[in-house]
């Protein structure tokens, strides 16, 4: 086992969807410390291009490789959120247990583990109600307690505010910055750029499945070298 | 006609022996029909749900086909594999409750399997990523599919044990409606009907819809129930 499963090296990744190119010739090296925003409008492929990072879907050409050979390792080192949780009917701690247990971790080690998960997220209180019944964003905090058990090295979570209203959107961006504080690589794909500009410390832009741009993020706010991510902000600007 | 249907309902109330035997029995065949139905089937409906393989397609379409078995043809199917000549002749199954069991089984097995089939893949569908993502794989993710469906898996097996403790053919033909043995209430129904005995046919006709009635309605309830606890 490697000390770090990073970085991650894409190579000439395309993937197509009946016979639709969703993403084309990304090259791209996810490297450990900084927080990677891919940043794009809907339909960019970011979500595909994460579950191509993620191993959910494989590459129609080109090599998605990881610093580790054991698939096994891979999987159990890096953690995904979706934009819409799916939560197993059983309890908000059951749910996490359930992660604990696919992730080998011993039988008597599951429920501090999942209950100090719950914790960090502020969920503790509810650890016993089912997690189905829980509120849109309890359940995204859930989720993040979910992945957060499994101490992930790497963590994608894919528009994990979408469907959420503020007062939601700030407690999991709360979350997100407490798992970055504490050494977690985070890969979020967001189409708001106020997001962006809070979580985030570089930017990966993304249009038609292609990679148009990576910056700082004070760069890339301030001078984008594209003409395409500059017209992105122009036009999403108004609604941040 | 009322006066059959008034003694009918006599014959209920007063705990009719012969008619209890005959309610129980057809329980027993019905319910150990449904149970082992049940064991073979959901695990099947899943395997189907989950996994991807070549000729998928074409199974779930004979499974689905076979929800329309006739009764009459698995009892002689089933009568011809007990019978003294057939390959599990030797067992001496025929013309006993088991045999009954048997053929319901088989007549269940495919309504519960499809139908189950078709509740687990819709979960599928909304589970998948996260499973996957969390590293369950085949066996386990069917399992915790199952499992979070229990709910909805009820009405699958509710769809077999209305067929089973419905259907006359395949318990007519297998169990030979022989009285004490494997007389059920079904075959009673139709025999006391053409004897012209139809305050007993009457009665027992009563409780087998009752039966169904109660147990709709107690999975309905514990569903009702499982979607305000659980979501």
């Amino acid at each position: 086992m490697s000390a770090s499963i990073l970085p991650l090296v894409l190579e000439n990744v395309a993937y197509a969807s009946n016979g639709q190119p969703i993403i084309a010739g990304v090259s791209l090296s996810i490297t450990a410390g900084p927080s990677t925003i891919i940043l794009g409008a809907n339909g960019a492929g970011k979500s595909v291009l994460m579950r191509l990072m993620h191993g959910l879907l494989a590459p129609s050409a080109g090599s998605v490789r990881w610093n580790e050979a054991d698939p096994a390792s891979v999987r159990r080192r890096q953690a995904m959120v979706f934009q819409r949780p799916v939560m197993l009917r059983r309890s908000a701690l059951a749910n996490v247990v359930y992660a604990l247990k696919l992730a080998n971790v011993a039988p008597s080690e599951r429920e501090p583990q999942a209950l100090a998960a719950l914790d960090e997220v502020g969920l503790r209180h509810l650890a016993q109600r089912p997690a189905r019944v829980l509120s849109g964003g309890e359940q995204q905090r859930l989720a993040l307690a979910r992945a957060w058990a499994l101490h992930p090295e790497v963590l994608f979570l894919d528009e994990p505010t979408a469907s959420l209203d503020p007062g939601a959107t700030r407690e999991i961006e709360t979350v997100i910055k407490a798992f970055d504080a504490a050494g977690t690589k985070i890969v979020m794909a967001t189409h708001n750029l106020g997001q962006a500009r809070r979580l985030g410390d570089e930017v990966i832009y993304l249009q038609a499945g292609r990679v148009m741009e990576r910056a700082p993020i004070d760069q890339f706010f301030a001078r984008p070298a594209t003409a395409e991510a500059a017209a992105f902000m122009k036009g999403e600007l108004p609604w941040v | 006609m009322l006066s059959a249907i008034a003694e009918g309902l006599q014959r209920v109330f007063q705990l009719d022996a012969e008619l209890w035997r005959i309610v129980l029995l057809s329980l027993e065949v019905s319910l150990s029909a449904v149970l082992l139905a049940t064991v073979l089937g959901l695990p099947l409906g899943a395997a189907l749900a989950v996994k991807r393989f070549p000729g998928r397609r074409g199974v779930i379409v004979t499974l689905n086909a076979l929800m329309g078995l006739p009764p009459v043809v698995v009892g002689l199917l089933v009568y011809l594999l007990l019978s003294r000549a057939g390959p599990l002749g030797e067992l001496g199954l025929l013309f006993t409750p088991s045999a009954m069991a048997i053929a319901q089984t088989i007549l269940i097995l495919p309504i519960i399997a499809a139908l189950a089939r078709q509740a687990l893949e819709d979960a599928w569908r909304e589970y998948e990523e996260q499973l996957r993502s969390l590293g369950a794989q085949g066996m386990q993710a069917a399992l915790t599919l199952l499992w979070d469906a229990r709910f909805s898996l009820i009405t699958a097996v509710l769809a077999g044990l209305g067929r089973a403790s419905a259907e006359v053919g395949a318990v007519m033909i297998v169990g030979g409606n022989i009285d004490g043995v494997t007389r059920v209430m079904t075959t009673a129904i139709a025999l006391e009907t053409s004897k012209g005995d139809l305050p007993l046919a009457l009665g027992l006709g009563f409780v087998l819809i009752a039966i169904v009635l109660l147990l709709n309605a107690g999975a309905q309830l514990l569903k009702e129930a499982a979607q305000r606890r659980f979501g």
